[in-house]
């Protein structure tokens, strides 16, 4: 395979540099060892930042986020819910930072409106009566996931590639450049030489592996963040906590519901990553001062993601390392046409992959403006799934007696699987179930894929779209992925429903004995 | 509001599920008054095949052909396994019992006494089991014997695939096939029991085999989603037997099923017929103990409507789906009589972080602890009460899931618990 450009790294950085690529006439293919969004960008808050967060850490930063901000909503208006969002301050909060918090977000440019704590408990019921301060921001809830499908979606119309389950294991490094990458398909062992004119490192948390290849270390610090989702949405708002930032104080709307977050733990690798309960607590109990409800909600599931950090912290605190994002240029470490680009927000993704765009452009000698801050992010038909009642609104209003849903928490008809399955083509084979719940709501409601798990399978080998023992295998994986989320979260109703899921999954089907290869 | 006079019984029941159901017709048969109380909105998740021991030790996932072999090798193992302290003869005389129950309750029950039988199931897998309903026994056969087989499913009725077994099959069975019903009858998403009730009608099974019969070329026997009736299967499968010429037999669904349905039924009405008392839309709200006295016992839905007096109880309220138990952020609870419970000392140790860890998970083995006689044990360690027995899943150190000795558990324990009762009331 031969191409101009190649990207390591599926999440929002390399699918945005793809689609900016592409703009500019430039001939990419992606690689990703699992899926789109399979790291931090598929392990975040889902928040469009107003910056008000960052203001006292890093005030550039948050300049940067307040920009991207009001960009992505005029551009990506599919992947945005313009919630607004409020900072509030409960009593015993720190009282010189509430009134600090107007001055720091005016001088970094970051609009805030000071609002009557009646008046935002009108708002936001939820509140809670020990609210003392309110400021309204320009937050908003962002699906990261249909971003990351649309940009790469675009990239692929405009002539790209997308690779998935394909691992970089070597560079071919002549004369301080990378002219082969071999890549090794995850699943099947299979080899393939990608011939390039350039590489971009944006690995992520994996970043340093990826230097690694080309005998480059890239010192990381790895901060694990957890979150909780919650079965109902509480807010219609996003609400933070107005204080330094710390564990369990933002609470994002996600459609139809809350997410809440975030902790920050130093960890050694970011290999099988999952929160703990001691993180559970930890959420729960801090978000319920600011929100009582969260104490007593029920939660549907958690997860974690892993913020790649790569400057110093100023203070021995990861939350004090800046936020901003690190685009590294490799000639000075002896090879030329590399580059890494990590670090940064889900915000500003579109930043960073403009100034990556640009650098691979004075290295091409391509003369070509950026276009991704001007231009409309296409809205891609297969993307769409990922929004709640998306499948439900398409199976109302098309009324065909014969479309049955599969999914009954989520309201997934079989249409939009047989979209979605037409969409992937032929790189998901052995990965189905994970990619269908990746990109749609299949697996996400209340039931976590117990039922809808075993629905969609069928339909699956109904259609000929699976065949032979590899049902079994994908069960098993997706269940067992399902599972991690659910893990810290088992206490009432949700024990109730691991209980019936092993009944179901072990007691009767056996799949923890299941042999899955044919004897 | 007012609650009416008390009812005054032996032997009161808490719980509907296979433990309580067995329970009460173990009692009920051996001249016991006997009130059960307990909502019967669970026993529909039970798949109706009824396990007595599949698998030990668990960790090693080792599949035992002999059932009774495997309690031998349990007992000597795990002597805290509820089955370790009763005799295998006692074993056999309740499973035995308990399939006579259910066939004169219309529900026939199939088994081979020193053996576990290899099931179907609608992923594909093949399930150990011990006791099989009748409907099942011929796909048991099929399997065995890799008869020319056809599988066919219903075009709407979600998660069950006869390709789908087909396919994860089909290097191991070498003539089966498979095919696909339009059901005209019914529009849309069909659900098992709207079938099951249609097949009731003679016309609709009809119409079904009538569908099927051209479907057939050489095959032995035909198999499909255990849909064929509520009450009565085995004539439903011998009508459409007769017109189509060859073995019809089911493959159990995903819960909740029919299967499950069936058992509800069945014993319900056979119950019923049998002299028990029961109350299965309440629950036991309050429990009024004392060691000298009755057990006086509130129960009602949400609100406490009526008072049951007993002598004795067997609680048979299931774990956390019958809701036996409860789990708190950081404790679980027995709900009635707030007994201790058996468990880790903290809830990280609940579960594994992986769903089939070979082992299984730590909070499948909680539960109440009791003395040889099914009498639950108080903190110290002494019998919480001389008249309250305990049967069925909410024993501690069973983990049914991953042994595969869920039905058998209930049944045996059910059994003993009304044992012990009655030695206690003959002394």
């Amino acid at each position: 395979m031969k191409t101009q450009v190649l990207i390591i790294g599926g999440g929002i950085t390399g699918a945005g540099i793809a689609r900016d690529l592409a703009l500019r006439g430039i001939h990419s293919i992606l690689i990703e060892k699992e899926d789109l969004n399979a790291g931090a960008s598929g392990g975040n808050h889902g928040l469009l930042h107003s910056g008000a967060r960052y203001i006292e850490v890093d005030p550039l930063v948050a300049r940067e986020c307040q920009v991207e901000n009001r960009l992505l909503k005029q551009l990506a208006p599919q992947c945005i819910e313009d919630t607004g969002g409020l900072f509030v301050a409960i009593e015993g909060d720190d009282e010189s930072y509430i009134s600090d918090f107007p001055s720091l977000c005016n001088q970094a440019g970051i609009p805030v409106a000071p609002m009557d704590v009646i008046t935002a408990r009108g708002l936001e019921p939820g509140l809670s009566p020990k609210t003392i301060a309110v400021y309204g921001v320009e937050d908003a809830a962002v699906d990261p996931f249909r971003l990351t499908f649309d940009n790469i979606g675009h990239a692929q119309e405009l002539g790209s590639q997308f690779l998935p389950n394909t691992r970089a294991v070597k560079f071919m490094i002549r004369n301080r450049q990378i002219c082969h990458v071999r890549t090794i398909d995850t699943l099947t062992g299979e080899e393939k030489y990608i011939e390039t004119m350039y590489v971009v490192n944006a690995a992520g948390t994996w970043s340093d592996q990826v230097t690694a290849l080309a005998d480059i270390s890239l010192p990381m610090v790895y901060s694990k963040g957890s979150l909780l989702v919650t079965q109902y949405r509480f807010t219609h708002r996003v609400i933070n906590r107005m204080r330094k930032a710390s564990d369990g104080d933002i609470l994002v709307p996600g459609g139809t519901v809350s997410i809440l977050g975030t902790t920050s733990v130093r960890i050694d690798t970011p290999q099988q990553i999952s929160p703990t309960i001691a993180e559970v607590e930890q959420i729960i109990s801090q978000g319920a001062a600011m929100i009582p409800e969260l104490e007593t909600a029920r939660y549907i599931r958690a997860y974690s993601g892993v913020r790649p950090l790569t400057g110093p912290s100023r203070r021995g605190n990861d939350r004090d390392v800046s936020r901003g994002f690190s685009l590294i240029k490799h000639s000075d470490h002896g090879v030329d046409n590399f580059l890494t680009i990590t670090g940064g927000k889900l915000t500003t993704f579109r930043l960073m992959a403009e100034k990556a765009t640009d650098e691979i452009c004075r290295y091409l000698g391509v003369d070509a403006p950026c276009q991704t801050a001007v231009l409309p992010l296409p809205a891609q038909s297969a993307s769409r799934w990922t929004e709640p009642g998306s499948g439900a609104r398409f199976w109302i209003k098309n009324k065909d007696p014969k479309d049955m849903l599969l999914c009954g928490c989520e309201m997934v008809p079989q249409s939009s699987i047989d979209s979605l399955v037409d969409s992937l083509g032929n790189n998901h084979r052995n990965t189905l179930l994970r990619s269908i719940n990746r990109r749609s709501r299949i697996g996400k409601g209340p039931c976590q894929g117990m039922f809808c798990s075993t629905r969609v399978m069928a339909y699956l080998y109904h259609t000929g779209m699976i065949e032979g023992r590899e049902g079994i295998e994908e069960l098993k994986s997706f269940l067992r992925e399902r599972w991690r989320g659910q893990h810290p979260i088992m206490w009432e109703a949700r024990l109730i429903q691991a209980e019936l899921q092993e009944a179901m999954h072990c007691g009767l089907l056996g799949l923890e004995l299941a042999d899955t290869k044919s004897k | 509001m007012r609650t009416p006079e008390p009812i005054q019984c032996d032997l009161l029941v808490i719980g509907a599920g296979i433990a309580g159901m067995a329970a009460a017709g173990f009692a009920a048969v051996r001249g016991i008054s006997t009130v059960q109380v307990g909502t019967t909105s669970e026993i529909i998740y039970a798949s109706g095949l009824l396990d007595l021991m599949g698998v030990h030790p668990v960790g090693d996932g080792r599949f035992w052909t002999d059932p009774w072999a495997a309690i031998a090798s349990l007992s000597k193992d795990q002597p805290d396994h509820p089955y370790a302290c009763l005799k295998p003869q006692d074993i056999e005389a309740a499973f035995g019992e308990f399939i006579t129950h259910l066939n004169e309750a219309g529900l026939p029950y199939c088994r081979q006494v020193a053996q576990n039988t290899e099931v179907l199931t609608p992923v594909g897998t093949i399930k150990l089991t011990y006791g099989v309903p009748q409907s099942m026994w011929i796909g048991a056969k099929a399997w065995q014997n890799k008869w020319p087989c056809l599988l066919v499913d219903f075009k709407g009725l979600m998660g069950f695939s006869a390709r789908q077994i087909y396919e994860t099959l089909k290097d191991q069975w070498p003539r089966l096939r498979y095919s696909h019903i339009e059901w005209p009858e019914i529009q849309g998403e069909l659900y098992a029991e709207h079938l099951a009730l249609q097949f009731q009608l003679s016309k609709y099974r009809n119409r079904l085999a009538e569908i099927l019969k051209p479907m057939i070329s050489h095959e032995k026997a035909v198999g499909m989603p255990a849909v064929l009736g509520i009450k009565a299967s085995s004539s439903i499968i011998a009508d459409i037997e007769k017109i189509i010429g060859c073995r019809v037999f089911e493959i159990p669904t995903l819960p909740p099923s029919v299967t499950g349905i069936r058992l509800r039924e069945a014993m319900v009405q056979w119950l019923s017929e049998n002299g028990v008392r029961a109350f299965y839309q309440m629950k036991v709200l309050q429990a009024q103990v004392a060691k000298s006295e009755d057990f006086v016992l509130y129960i009602g839905q949400d609100d406490v409507e009526l008072t049951v007096k007993a002598k004795a109880v067997v609680l048979a309220s299931g774990r956390f789906i019958g809701q036996g138990l409860k789990a708190g952020r950081s404790k679980i609870r027995e709900t009635i009589f707030d007994l201790p419970v058996y468990q880790p000392t903290s809830r990280k140790e609940w579960y594994q972080l992986d769903f089939l860890d070979p082992g299984g998970h730590a909070i499948n083995s909680c539960g109440i602890t009791t003395d040889d006689a099914f009498r639950p044990l108080d903190k110290d360690g002494c019998i919480f009460h001389p008249r309250l027995f305990v049967a069925g899943s909410i024993l501690a150190h069973a983990d049914w899931m991953r042994m595969k000795c869920g039905a058998g558990l209930s049944i045996v324990t059910a059994y003993a618990a009304v044992k012990a009762y009655l030695k206690f009331k003959e002394s």
